[in-house]
């Protein structure tokens, strides 16, 4: 098992944000984590990250306690940049390379050639679209075991959605998972293996697309909007 | 190969569905050797594991095969891609015929219009 959570909750005072998790993942798999705006899904990213710790319950990546060593095989894209925009994207890389054993600066600069971005670059001088590509990039170039993708394709046109997603399924290997969080379901609904949906902190349902369409006869995307009509 | 999928059914049966008809229209020839389960996902812009399950069936029916170095291939044998083109044929009958059902037209009346409709 890559990923477990054990009764994991999550309280912003004595609001829940995550209700009583369980949750087992395995490897060699693209999940996606799919719920409203604040359903948590962005604060379980960021417990499996480090960045948050659990108000109760415990979990383990690869066996291990959230730290150091799980920092080394998770890699995170946040929603939000945190890249200093003075930097050129060859600036971006050593960064990388300077913080993770497991980055590969050739495949970062074979994917920056084929989206034609320059390693001299600013991120200044780019458009929002390009350094969320640049950032994916850095984050897909690491030999992780836990990819934590928050919001991956909100910000880009519907060409560089298709990019990143073949980025995200070259990229990935067996001994991995690929955990995704998004609500634009339809855009990525033919790489998931999994689902998993998220509401008012709670995992309603976690099952495989496959299933959900033989079950159903729709799309995730309409069960979506059923589960969570207004 | 281009790829259309629906939104409401599985991805791997819509996969099977279409490599399938290219096998039985001929743009998968015999013996041709078809791309990694990897670069078809790219192609696809799927989920590797699915296209892994739809592959894995499609060589349980007999219809592509794995040499352990080379890679995977459409069949050699004529005969299993002329009893796929049989049945796709069939399916193809059978939902004329349902639809004939639906519009009141026995299976014999049905083949009598389709006579009909050939000479026109």
């Amino acid at each position: 098992m890559l990923l477990e959570f054990n009764k994991v909750c999550k309280y912003y005072g004595n609001k829940a944000a995550l209700n009583n998790i369980d949750l087992q993942l395995e490897r060699g798999k693209i999940i996606g984590l799919l719920g409203p705006n604040g359903s948590g899904k962005t604060t379980l990213i960021k417990i499996l990250s480090g960045i948050l710790t659990p108000s109760s319950g415990d979990l383990k990546i690869s066996g291990k306690n959230i730290g150091i060593e799980t920092k080394k095989i998770v890699s995170y894209l946040p929603e939000k940049t945190y890249l200093s925009d003075w930097m050129t994207v060859q600036q971006t890389l050593n960064f990388f390379k300077d913080f993770y054993e497991d980055f590969s600066i050739e495949t970062a600069l074979d994917m920056l050639q084929r989206l034609n971005i320059q390693p001299s670059e600013k991120l200044r001088t780019m458009s929002k679209g390009t350094r969320e590509k640049v950032q994916l990039i850095l984050v897909m170039s690491r030999n992780a075991e836990l990819y934590l993708l928050d919001e991956p394709i909100g910000g880009v046109d519907p060409a560089a959605r298709d990019y990143i997603l073949k980025t995200i399924i070259s990229n990935f290997n067996e001994n991995a998972s690929v955990l995704i969080s998004t609500h634009l379901i339809s855009d990525v609904e033919n790489v998931l293996d999994d689902v998993i949906f998220l509401k008012y902190g709670n995992i309603v349902l976690h099952s495989t697309v496959d299933e959900i369409r033989e079950q159903n006869g729709k799309s995730v995307d309409a069960l979506f909007r059923e589960v969570f009509a207004c | 190969m281009p790829w259309n999928f629906n939104s409401n059914t599985p991805i791997y049966m819509q996969i099977i569905e279409q490599i399938k008809l290219s096998i039985a229209v001929g743009e998968y020839k015999a013996g041709d050797k078809i791309l990694s389960v990897r670069e078809l996902a790219a192609e696809a812009e799927v989920n590797p594991n699915t296209m892994q399950k739809a592959l894995s069936e499609l060589e349980r029916d007999g219809l592509l095969y794995t040499q352990r170095t080379s890679g995977r291939f459409i069949t050699n044998d004529p005969k299993t891609i002329e009893d796929l083109r049989k049945q796709l044929a069939n399916e193809q009958i059978e939902n004329f015929i349902s639809k004939m059902k639906l519009l009141g037209y026995s299976p014999e009346e049905a083949a009598e219009l389709m006579k009909m409709y050939n000479k026109k």
